[in-house]
């Protein structure tokens, strides 16, 4: 984040009258990290459910409490990716000057959420009838998501790059005995994860591209009302 | 033509017999919808309801065998859950105990006081009951701890042992607790739970009977007390059950007793959902309502929002119903978790085609009728919305191929769900929106007439033929809507916070969304109470009911002690003899302060067969969930109940009595409890409906309070702009009413090349070399100046100017269009070509008188300009349409100007007008008397632009040399002194000089050579002058000295557009699409970004971004400071160099025949204003912002005046 902002302060250095602005700009950056941090949070939380939650017991009492103990960990995690990644996707944009070939709405980024979660709701529910069937099904939705939604290729790249790292971590973090799949059948993960991984990095950055769009006129409002 | 093109104007051409269709018929074409609808949902009607109520399966007790786990296949009619053991057998004894005869020295705590201390001996019976060595220990439920959370049930509910439950458990099964308790009403109700009832209470599951049911309470009228002990067996022992059975009906015989003992029912509980399952279920659709609200928010244009939100979400609701129905009618019963898969059904179907219909409709022009515009928009969208259909199915398709059941089911209903959506957006959706445009026509048309009655004679309307009557516009082409971006007023924050709630209506949803939510919670918690509740009403009050409440009509009393006949005298009577009870218990509520003597009777009706039933659904679950078992997905098997029948002599029930049972003697309250019940719901309701009225009558004052008066109503006649009210309570709550009216000025008779404003008075010239100043007010036509190159024969200049007296209009009578509507129409077939007319003088009668005159002319200046002021504020149309062409007889020669050249460049400051002609020439005319005030023929090659900035003109050359002029005026009280500020062209124009100064041109210094190839572009702001040229370069002068700045390079291709404003952001586009912005203090480059495929036509910046548009129809916005695209927005062929800036954040674009407004920050488009009917054709060319808000459009020969009244005021 950190680096994230002096990217976006530091680009232009030509614009004297307008300091104000940059330490606006700041401030947006913090909003915008700390809305896509909940998003990341309230996510993972849901999702983490979803995967959990196949033997629940009629009237669990200890239900919600379980959720934040077994795993404190996961949601700030997947908060601050979530935070960085949403970030770095404007940036990047900012940076290759690809322009945006489709037109951004939130309603689009609302159907992009709810493909995601539909994603991993398919990975958790659906009895398939092997794991390469579901992965490869899986691969597909992630594309088609992308495909819909995104359709940048510095999207694509990005998100290739970030499921990688995300399922090296994870075999690590398995492979150390944090936690564990019920039946790894991808050295110690299960193999549909890179899929979700690269599923949800598309749907944060549309998040987050979509945020900067809506900071970046509140920020050009401000201005205009100075 | 290829395949594709001939399908997508078939699939054109289709849509718009559709769309005509839809709109021509609308009501029988949504009855037929309706039907459909209905008949495609009528299978659901067989589909259970959704929700986890249980099943159930009935079999019969003598050849019960315990169902085996493997799915036998022969027996059809056995649901598929119905495997394996039972949960658990519950055998429930149903004990009916009543004190008889009553008689009057009873108190009311005697009705259940002994009854109830039967139970202990009832089931020491049955602990101790014993079959061929089988004793219940063995064959119970065992069940251990209570969960950890229920540790005060522990003392009521049993531990470690066998599961019976009876209302013994209340005193632990001990009758030494039982008869000292002082009082067992008490102990009963302490641990209900306060406030709202829950699904199921211990007393509920201590009593196995509903709460009314029981008879233990103090105002009981049957005086006969119900409960049950339920017993939990782990296995089946039909012969110990029986044994227990027969001993019982033995111990307690109850005569009249017919219930049917050979059935045993399964009850199949589904799965729980718990918070757990609940979240993410909450999740997605929280995730889906945000998208439909979202897509709904962009509904615009259109006369009931709401009204067609509702529409579009129906049509998505009815079309997943409807493929629900059609499945289950070919077979396909649904396994998949309805609740959980229709989020994303919602979401694949998607409510983009409705927008995109609603999109496209209301963007068709305004004028057509509406059965004609809703066959454009849909034959306009029918290539798309195929597409996107065909991809859909595609994707479903493969889908499909997956083979994992699930998905192939999801993928079927979605298929069916795709296309019956189709079908309802083009049948339901059309058809509602093609009223709701006619809604919006009628209400415009309402709007309109009283506002049409105060105005001068009408503009001709549109001249279409029309099958039906059209609702006339008084102003051609005006879309009057609501314009967000308008609001650029400021307002006190507390009226914003206040503006804010009313415009969304907040405090109604809130309290709309929580009145919704607390009946839901009524409703759901305790669904079983309510109907038991509904149950009890009906058999009560209904005559039909009374049949199955068997103890009102007496069933031959058996019993000794029968009703004592209190007739309508309402005696005591306390006689003995026994009658049969023909009373019904309306006449005894009628005397209630009479204590009713009857003896209770017990009777067993087939009501009490499955008394379980009336218990609520949750009753069993939440029992066994309080030892931790769940019953989700299995089931319980119910035996038969036992009946047993006690009956207990007055002694008896006086001996158990508890010393203080006496103090409850006298029933405190007369009221029965039913009707306490009834009245505290009567109550309840009441006090809702109170609230309910109260909350309505505050929000209506709240709404008069802080709502205009004039809110809702629409007609306020706007018959001319009022530039002094401002419009604040208009932010954005009711609707501003901006009228937007174009007002066309005509008189050219070719394309107008040049355009020049500033801000006061407007000058264009055609191509022929005419050059006419406008009003930019009013839009008169002030001053015409011919071009009399080619009108030799006349050999003078001829020109019109208006006159004083209003009499005479001289030949400027093309302005008007009415006028030019009279005059004899050109020949169809010669359409296309110019019209040139204007150009053969056909008056020769005239014959030239000016040569008599002094070549210096004579002024016509002040009587002009008088006349002018007189005759300013009426306005235009007031002219009668032929007046006698009356010529001032005097007219100055013009022997002086060059008319074989044409004009190349023009430029207007104070009432001067500067034209650069293609032989080089430069002019300066009066723009107010259409004299030539001087002019300068240094340069042989011609002018291609002008900058005119104070007293100081800049020519650039097509050689490429750049010549400064400077203007001189002999007179000190000059142009300088007069002129305000420059770009607020506020003052008037006419005292900028007089007419007597001698106005010079000289040329001060000339560049030549200053480009290598001709000069393209020239503008001068802020002291300094930049030209761009094809020879890749830009360069900066300054102005005072003509001496050369910087020369900056960078572009690849010959520059075409540049941008400079008085605060030196300067800015160019070249050739090869690229857009630079440049540091106009030190020659630096600022940022370079690739913009456009091809030429940059134009580029215009704010304080925040750069506008540019290019030859690729495309005006892309950038970020000024960083160079980052924002959005771009796709123009109409041919209209993409026209874009102006109003303010800030509005941008003004030209299209075909309209004119659209944007706002800049967002990227919306805000309006679309059509300009007039015979331009509908033609695009836009060239556009131009004036200062007071006015934007002066060219498309072809006319010009077109816009004005924009919110900014006009902002202005202000």
């Amino acid at each position: 984040m950190a680096e994230d902002s002096s990217l976006s302060g530091g680009a232009p250095m030509h614009r004297g009258p307008y300091i104000s602005m940059i330490t606006n700009r700041t401030m947006n950056l913090l909003i915008r990290a700390a809305m896509l941090f909940m998003v990341g949070v309230f996510l993972a939380l849901v999702l983490n459910l979803l995967q959990v939650q196949r033997n629940v017991t009629l009237f669990p009492p200890d239900v919600i409490s379980s959720i934040f103990s077994s795993a404190w960990w996961l949601p700030p995690c997947c908060g601050t990716a979530a935070a960085l990644i949403g970030l770095l996707y404007p940036c990047m944009d900012r940076r290759l000057g690809e322009p945006h070939k489709l037109k951004r709405e939130w309603s689009n980024v609302m159907r992009c959420v709810a493909v995601f979660v539909g994603i991993n709701h398919a990975s958790a529910k659906v009895d398939f009838v092997n794991n390469v069937q579901l992965s490869l099904t899986l691969a597909a939705l992630s594309v088609g998501l992308w495909w819909t939604f995104d359709r940048s290729r510095s999207g694509f790249g990005l998100g290739v790059i970030i499921a990688i790292l995300a399922t090296l971590a994870t075999q690590l973090l398995v492979y150390n005995g944090v936690f564990q799949y019920t039946s790894p059948d991808f050295l110690y993960i299960r193999s549909w994860l890179p899929c979700i991984f690269f599923a949800g990095v598309i749907t944060v950055g549309n998040i987050g591209r979509q945020l900067a769009l809506y900071e970046y006129k509140v920020s050009q409002e401000k201005t205009h009302q100075d | 033509m290829t395949v594709r093109e001939r399908l997508r104007q078939n699939i054109s051409a289709a849509f718009y017999r559709h769309g005509l269709l839809c709109a021509s018929y609308p009501v029988p074409i949504i009855l037929f919808t309706s039907a459909s609808i209905l008949t495609c949902c009528y299978p659901l009607l067989k589909l259970p309801l959704p929700g986890t109520g249980p099943v159930e399966f009935t079999t019969g007790v003598r050849d019960y065998s315990t169902p085996s786990h493997e799915s036998q296949g022969d027996l059809s009619e056995r649901p598929d859950w119905y495997r394996g053991p039972p949960v658990a057998y519950i055998q429930q004894v149903l004990v009916k105990a009543a004190v008889s005869p009553w008689d009057n020295s009873l108190v009311p705590v005697d009705v259940f006081r002994s009854p109830l201390g039967r139970v202990f001996s009832v089931l020491e019976e049955i602990r101790n009951h014993v079959y061929t060595d089988r004793s219940l220990e063995a064959l119970c439920l065992q069940v251990t701890d209570l969960l950890p959370g229920l540790r005060r049930m522990q003392a009521v509910l049993p531990e470690h042992g066998c599961l019976l439950v009876s209302p013994g458990n209340y005193w632990q099964n001990r009758r030494d607790l039982f008869d000292a308790d002082p009082d067992l009403l008490k102990t009963v109700h302490q641990h209900e739970p306060k406030g709202l009832h829950t699904s199921a209470t211990l007393k509920d599951l201590l009593f196995g009977v509903p709460g009314k049911q029981t008879g233990v309470n103090l105002y009981s009228k049957k005086r006969v007390v119900t409960y049950t002990i339920t017993i939990a067996l782990s296995s089946y022992d039909a012969r110990f059950v029986a044994s227990l059975r027969a001993r019982l009906k033995q111990l307690h015989p109850s005569a009249n007793c017919t219930l049917r003992e050979d059935h045993m029912v399964h009850v199949h509980f589904k799965e729980e959902i718990g918070i757990a399952e609940l979240i993410p279920l909450v999740t997605t659709y929280i995730i889906l309502f945000a998208y439909i609200y979202f897509s709904t928010r962009k509904i615009d244009m259109v006369k009931s929002k709401w009204g067609l939100a509702l529409a579009a979400v129906v049509t998505v609701l009815s079309s997943l119903l409807m493929s629900v129905g059609l499945c289950t009618l070919f077979g396909l019963t649904p396994t998949l978790n309805g609740g959980e898969i229709f989020p994303y059904l919602v979401v694949v179907i998607g409510l983009e085609n409705v927008l995109v219909l609603t999109k496209s409709v209301v963007s068709t022009p305004v004028d057509l009728e509406v059965k004609l515009r809703i066959a454009q928009g849909l034959s306009n969208e029918s290539w798309s919305i195929m597409k996107n259909m065909a991809t859909e199915l595609c994707i479903i398709l493969i889908g499909y191929f997956t083979f994992v059941p699930a998905i192939q089911e999801f993928c079927l209903f979605a298929v069916v769900g795709l296309v019956s959506d189709f079908f309802l957006q083009m049948f339901f959706f059309t058809t509602v929106l093609s009223i709701d445009i006619r809604r919006m026509e009628l209400a415009d048309l309402n709007r309109r007439l009283p506002a049409e009655a105060g105005m001068p004679p009408p503009k001709p309307g549109p001249l279409r033929p029309r099958e039906t009557p059209p609702p006339p516009r008084p102003s051609p082409h005006t879309i009057t809507l609501q314009a967000p971006a308008f609001r650029n007023l400021r307002l006190p924050k507390r009226l914003r916070v206040v503006y804010f709630l009313a415009r969304t209506r907040l405090a109604q949803r809130i309290i709309m969304v929580g009145t919704v939510i607390w009946i839901g919670i009524l409703v759901y918690t305790d669904p079983a109470g309510l109907r038991t509740f509904l149950a009890a009403q009906v058999s009560e009050q209904s005559p039909l009911g009374e049949a199955g409440l068997p103890p009102h009509l007496g069933v031959a009393p058996v019993f000794p002690g029968g009703d004592p006949t209190s007739t309508l005298s309402g005696l005591p009577a306390p006689e003995p003899t026994p009658l049969p009870e023909n009373q019904s218990q309306g006449h005894r509520a009628a005397h209630p302060e009479v204590a009713p003597v009857s003896s209770p009777q017990i009777t067993w009706g087939p009501e009490d067969e499955e008394l379980w039933r009336r218990l609520s659904f949750r009753h069993w679950p939440s029992l066994f969930s309080y030892y931790n078992i769940t019953l989700a997905k299995r089931y319980i098997s119910i035996l038969p109940v036992i009946p047993v029948t006690l009956h207990l002599s007055p002694q008896e029930a006086i001996d158990t009595r508890h010393p203080q049972d006496t103090h409850h003697a006298p029933p405190p309250s007369i009221k029965t409890s039913d009707l306490q019940t009834d009245l505290t719901l009567y109550k309840v309701a009441a006090l809702g409906l109170f609230a309910g009225v109260v909350l309505v009558l505050l929000l209506f004052c709240l709404y008069r309070v802080l709502c205009p008066r004039n809110y809702g109503q629409n007609g306020v006649p706007h018959g001319r702009r009022r530039r002094g009210d401002l419009p604040c309570d208009e932010y954005g709550y009711s609707p501003p009413i901006s009228e937007i009216s174009p007002l066309l000025l005509r008189g050219h008779s070719m394309d107008i090349e040049c355009l020049a404003s500033d801000g006061m008075l407007l000058a264009s010239c055609c191509l022929v070399g005419h050059i006419r100043v406008w009003d930019a007010q009013t839009g008169d036509c002030l001053t015409v100046i011919p071009n009399n190159g080619l009108r030799r024969s006349s050999s003078s200049g001829c020109w019109e100017h208006r006159d004083g007296g209003g009499a005479v209009g001289g030949q400027d009578v093309d302005i008007f269009p009415i006028r030019r509507r009279t005059t004899p129409a050109r020949p169809a077939l010669f359409g296309d070509q110019p019209d040139l007319t204007p150009l053969i003088d056909t008056n020769f009668g005239l014959s030239p008188p000016s040569q008599a005159l002094s070549s210096s002319g004579f002024d016509f200046g002040g009587l002009v300009e008088k006349a002018y002021q007189e005759h300013e504020p009426s306005p235009t149309l007031a002219f009668p349409p032929s007046p006698p062409p009356v010529l001032p007889p005097e007219l100055p020669p013009q022997n002086n100007g060059d008319w074989d050249s044409s004009v190349w460049a023009m430029e207007l400051r104070g009432n001067l007008i500067a034209t650069g002609r293609s032989s080089g020439k430069l002019e300066l005319w009066d723009a107010v008397e259409g004299s030539l005030r001087c002019s300068n023929e240094d340069g042989v090659s011609g002018i291609t632009a002008l900058a005119f900035l104070n007293n100081r003109i800049v020519a650039a050359r097509l050689n490429g040399s750049l010549d400064f002029f400077t203007v001189e005026i002999t007179k000190p009280l000059g142009l300088l002194q007069y002129r305000g500020p420059p770009g607020r062209g506020s003052l008037p124009p006419s005292p900028c000089y007089s007419s007597e100064d001698v106005i010079s041109c000289q040329l001060t210094r000339s560049v030549q050579c200053a480009h290598q190839k001709p000069i393209t572009v020239l503008k001068a702001a802020a002291g300094r002058v930049v030209t761009g040229s094809q020879d890749h370069t830009v360069r900066v002068y300054r102005l005072e000295d003509s001496c050369c700045l910087f020369t900056l390079q960078g572009h690849s291709g010959g520059i075409t557009a540049i941008y400079i404003d008085q605060t030196m952001v300067l800015a160019s586009g070249g050739q090869d699409g690229t857009i630079c912005v440049w540091d106009v203090l030190t020659g630096s480059r600022v940022s370079h970004v690739y913009g456009h495929r091809g030429d940059v036509t134009s580029l215009v910046c704010t304080t925040s971004c750069i506008i540019s548009s290019g030859l690729d129809d495309l005006i892309c916005i950038w970020d000024r400071s960083t160079g980052i695209k924002l959005y771009s927005i796709q123009q109409e062929v041919g209209c993409g160099a026209s874009l102006g800036v109003i303010s800030e954040s509005l941008l003004v674009t030209g299209g075909q025949g309209c004119v659209s407004f944007w706002d800049l920050n967002y990227g919306d488009l805000l309006q679309t204003v059509y300009l007039g009917q015979s331009s509908e054709g033609q695009s836009v060319r060239q556009l131009l912002v004036l200062d007071n808000a006015a934007i002066v459009c060219d498309f072809g020969s006319e010009l077109s005046l816009v004005y924009v009244p919110s900014v006009l005021e902002k202005l202000d």
